[in-house]
Formats: structure tokens, C-alpha cells, sequence
């Protein structure tokens, strides 16, 4: 049996009459020691995929196997880095980072927790910025704080939700090297969700397209058959890798049914201080659909059917 | 435009609008409202009061300043009382949907009923009681339920406002329910709880006037409420001035508190 398997997979959200199914029979396996990406547009049920991988929501339908156990809870065994980071702003680098590994390892001696911290700080290239909040570094240096904070845990395998999307190019060329080089060296079993086919392909054993949602599911697995490691400078002119990756993008376009997009801007709000913190409801006997306060609309948003 | 005086702003027109409602209240008293004493003789029969600030002469006839420490005290304790069931309770019910939305309808009821209408209250809930000063208690009892409910409502909103992101941080890391407690949720409410605080120590200092003044207590606000059954206006101005000041002093010093805690 696969180390991480999910078996029949479906999950939806809302009630009946206004229900979006998100995914829908998803079917995937995962051996130890493997790096699979899996590459899908926005929207197309990533992050849910990826929660439910960690434990953090339960399948509707379906199975998730992790190393023998059926459909367990979230636990420090799946190593989830957050999308968005998720760092207790309120914490130092090295109190975060200590906050996993005391709650891991607890039969540690404190200076050998210490240490441990230390060393994954390190492996980041942060002991620098140990000391600081997270409002003092920058994007690229938080998500760092938040791959040595899960690999701290000591992963089975480690869940990268979206890493390095917020991220500029500079910055996510760096981190997916680091990545690379953390993964070969310690045999990491790692699932990566990404938009990006080039950023999956450079770092993935296998590369798995997500159709796009609603009832999105999991298209065929394509094997990444270039060398470890990987030089992402000559990567670009490789034949094997323009091969796999025009497979890649193929099946992500001829999978789309129709492609929608949502044009969204969003508005300044007048400089006006709220008086009351309490929302308060629309009066008794206001119109339906009448005018709603200026600084309640945030976006504005198109859709565009193509 | 920058000139000399721009750079005087802040003291000066401050000034100048104080010296507006000084001559407001002067012509006042000299025209429509003969009982005002004007600010002259105002200043002159608080002298005594503001001169000796911490004399004694007898239980309602002390300076301001001893007045002021007395109301202090009483608020002090009603306010530790408030912050001590707001905030558990503040707590539940921004975690328990279920206790939000049994209670929440009667603390929206009682949130806006006046102190003066919780003190008699007070007088006869703790009325049959042996042992203790009934008016005391009554008076905290009215100033820790008037001024509870900004601190239970911002800890509701802060509990509920916590990142989903954290509790799962949480949630993968396997913390236990009191350290998911006490390492997330708290740090995470901690700054609605100092707004809910802040707000929470305004209405207390309101409550203390209507408190003292319906329990006859020594203190700022049961000195102007004897002053003015006494017939002596002059120190009913001196009082307000007091409370108002003081009422001030406590705002700064809880939103420096305040801005300490919103930086995390």
C-alpha cells in the first residue's frame, strides 16, 4: 500500500440548491521518499485538496491512507506549509520555530530543543533574524520561517500548499532551490500544490494536473525523467523538459471546459473612521437591495465567460 | 504659510478656546443665569479644595485630590470585577456559538440600561447580606455591570476574529486545548481585549458620579451631589472640572497601554 494514498475523494461546499462541488473523485498515491507536484489553475480546489491531505477537513466521500492509518486528524507527521505563512506575528523567528519543536518534542532536554531550533533556523539562513517578528521580514524571509518551522517537526511527509505564490521571481528561484537542496539531503516525502508547470517541473519526481473546478479531479501522472539535481539555468533549453512541459500545459488547457475569469479592483475606501465596531443590521424597513454603506464595498468585480 | 505663531498652535488655540468658554460662562452668569457663579468667585471657593488637596476637615468636606484617590479606589475595584467575568465571559461567548447566541439578545438588553437603575438593584440584591457595607457593594456591583460589557463584547470580536490560520497552526502542531489557549487565542484577542479595557474604564468613571451620588460615598461625584443640596454651586464646577480631567488622564494612559499591545 502507498505511504500517503487518497482513494474516491469528493468534498463540496454549501447547501443544497447554492452547492459548489469542489472536488470530485480525486485518486492519488504516494510513495516515500517521492516529490509529486500537483499543477491546477486558481480556484480549482488546491488549497482544499491540500487541507484535507493535512487532516485539517474531512473528505465527504472518500478515503485518506497515511502511513496505515485511515482518514487520521492534522498532525505534526504531515508537515503543512501554509500558503499564507501563518506565523504568530506576536512571536519571534526562533519562538516560532520553538513553539513546533517543544510541542514535538517534548522528552527533549530543553537545551537540546534549543539546539534543534537553532539548527532549523539555520538551515533557512535566518539565525540573523532569529530575534526577529515576523512584521520585520520580508515576504520571502517569513516563508522561510514557515518551511523551518514544518521541517522542524520532523515531517513523514512534508504538505507545501502554494509556497511561494506570493512571492517575486527572484525570491521563489531561490527558496525552490532551497527546497530542492533540504529535500535531497534529508529524502523528504513532499507534496507540492503550485500553479506554476515550470516551478513543478524543476522540483518533482512526477507532475499531476488538476482540472479546473467546480468537481475538479486529478488527470493522469506524468513522470519527470530528468536528473536530480536540477540546474534551472541549462533546465530551459532542455528537450525532456520542453516535452513534459508542453504535456503538462496541454492537458491543463484541453482540461478546462470553458474558462472563467474574474476581473476584480479594489476601491479606495473614504478616509472615514467607523463609529461603532458592532456591525449593525440594515434598518426594519429598508428596501431590499438598497444602497449599501460606500465603505462596505471593498471590490468590484467582472466576470468574463470565454 | 509658516509663520512664528504657527509653531505656538497647539498651546495657543487651545487657549484661546478655553478662554472662549470662560467668557461664556462669565456673561452667563451675570445675565440669563443668575444661580452660575461666575468663574472669579468659582475659583475663589474652591481655593481651599485645590490649595490642600489632601485635607481632611470631615467625611464630606475633604481637598479634591483626597476626593479623587477615594473615587479612585472604588473604581479600581469595580473595574477589576468587570475585566474579571468580562473577559471569560467575552471569551465564550466569541467561541461558543451556541452560549453567543443564547446570551446574547439579554446582553444587548442590559448593555444600555443606566447605572442609575442598576444601584437600587444592588441595594436590595445584597440588602439581607451580613458583614458587608451593602452601599459599597451595591456601588461596585453597579460599576462592574455598567462597564463590562465593551470588554465582554471587543473579546467576543477578537476571539472571533482569529485567522483560521492559526487555529490550524494549531490544530497541525496537536496543541492541547490550554496551550492553544494561552499560546494563540489570547495573544491573537489581546489587542480587542485593550480597546474592550479601555472603553470598559470610560463607563466605569462615568458610573462613579451617579454611584456615589445616590449612595451618599465620599468621593468626587457624592461630594458635587452634597455641595449642591447644600446649596454651594461654586463647588459643583470644581467637581466636573475633576472628573472630566481625571476622566482624561485615564483614557491616555489606557490607549498607551492600548498601542503597546496593537503592535503584535
Amino acid at each position: 500500500m502507498a505511504f500517503l494514498q487518497l482513494q474516491g475523494v469528493s468534498m463540496g461546499y454549501g447547501v443544497p440548491g447554492g452547492r459548489t462541488e469542489v472536488l470530485a473523485d480525486i485518486d492519488l498515491e504516494i510513495e516515500q521518499g517521492e516529490f509529486v507536484a500537483i499543477v491546477g489553475y486558481s480556484g480549482s480546489g488546491k488549497t482544499t485538496l491540500m487541507s484535507i491531505l493535512a487532516g485539517l477537513i474531512r473528505p465527504e466521500k472518500g478515503r485518506v491512507i497515511f502511513d496505515g492509518q485511515d482518514t487520521p486528524g492534522p498532525g505534526p507527521d504531515r508537515g503543512l506549509v501554509f500558503q499564507n505563512y501563518s506565523l504568530l506575528p506576536w512571536l519571534t523567528v526562533h519562538e516560532n520555530v520553538s513553539l513546533a519543536v517543544d510541542q514535538v518534542f517534548p522528552q527533549l532536554s530543553e537545551s537540546e530543543r534549543k539546539s534543534h531550533t537553532d539548527r532549523f533556523v539555520q538551515m533557512v539562513n535566518l539565525t540573523p533574524a532569529r530575534d526577529k517578528r515576523p512584521s520585520e521580514l520580508s515576504g520571502g524571509m517569513r516563508q522561510r520561517v514557515s518551511v523551518a518551522r514544518t521541517l522542524s517537526m520532523q515531517p513523514k511527509v512534508l504538505l507545501l500548499d502554494e509556497p511561494l505564490g506570493a512571492l517575486d521571481a527572484l525570491t521563489r528561484a531561490t527558496l525552490q532551490d532551497e527546497i530542492s537542496r533540504i529535500r535531497l539531503a534529508e529524502k523528504q516525502t513532499v507534496v507540492l500544490i503550485t500553479n506554476d508547470p515550470d516551478e513543478a517541473i524543476l522540483l518533482a519526481d512526477r507532475v499531476i494536473p488538476l482540472t479546473a473546478g467546480p468537481r475538479a479531479t486529478l488527470g493522469p501522472s506524468i513522470p519527470v525523467t530528468l536528473s536530480q539535481p536540477r540546474d534551472r539555468r541549462t533546465l530551459l533549453g532542455n528537450y525532456d523538459f520542453k516535452q513534459i512541459r508542453h504535456e503538462v500545459i496541454q492537458y491543463l488547457l484541453k482540461a478546462r471546459p470553458r474558462h472563467r475569469t474574474t476581473l476584480s479592483r479594489s476601491l479606495v475606501l473614504p478616509d472615514v473612521e467607523p463609529e461603532d465596531i458592532t456591525h449593525r443590521p440594515p434598518p426594519l424597513f429598508a428596501k431590499p437591495g438598497s444602497a449599501r454603506r460606500k465603505s462596505e464595498m471593498k471590490t468590484e468585480s467582472v466576470e468574463v465567460t470565454l | 504659510m509658516k509663520t512664528p505663531w504657527n509653531r505656538f498652535d497647539f498651546l495657543l488655540l487651545p487657549l484661546l478656546g478655553g478662554a472662549f468658554i470662560l467668557l461664556l460662562w462669565h456673561l452667563s452668569s451675570h445675565s440669563w443665569s443668575g444661580d452660575l457663579p461666575d468663574p472669579a468667585k468659582t475659583w475663589h471657593e474652591s481655593k481651599p479644595y485645590v490649595l490642600e488637596p489632601w485635607a481632611k476637615r470631615g467625611e464630606l468636606d475633604q481637598g479634591i485630590l483626597r476626593f479623587t484617590f477615594l473615587s479612585l479606589i472604588l473604581v479600581a475595584k469595580g473595574y477589576a470585577i468587570a475585566l474579571i467575568l468580562g473577559t471569560p465571559i467575552g471569551f465564550f461567548l466569541g467561541l461558543s456559538p451556541t452560549f453567543n447566541k443564547a446570551f446574547d439578545p439579554i446582553i444587548q438588553i442590559l448593555r444600555p440600561v443606566s447605572p442609575l437603575a442598576w444601584l437600587p438593584l444592588g441595594m436590595v440584591l445584597f440588602a439581607k447580606i451580613k458583614g458587608i457595607n451593602v452601599t459599597e457593594v451595591a456601588a461596585l456591583f453597579t460599576i462592574a455591570l455598567c462597564s463590562m460589557w465593551p470588554t465582554v463584547l471587543n473579546t467576543a470580536v477578537g476571539v472571533r476574529a482569529i485567522p483560521t490560520d492559526y487555529l490550524n497552526v494549531a490544530r497541525v502542531l496537536k496543541l492541547s486545548r490550554w496551550k492553544t489557549l494561552t499560546k494563540v487565542m489570547i495573544p491573537a484577542t489581546l489587542p480587542y481585549m485593550f480597546t474592550g479595557f479601555r472603553l470598559s474604564l470610560g463607563i466605569a468613571w462615568l458610573v462613579i458620579v451617579a454611584a456615589e451620588m445616590l449612595t451618599g460615598r465620599p468621593g468626587v461625584g457624592g461630594f458635587l451631589w452634597q455641595q449642591y443640596n447644600a446649596l454651594v454651586y461654586e463647588q459643583i464646577i470644581l467637581c466636573i472640572l475633576t472628573i472630566g480631567g481625571v476622566g482624561f488622564i485615564l483614557d491616555r494612559l489606557m490607549s498607551v497601554i492600548e498601542r503597546r499591545f496593537k503592535t503584535i
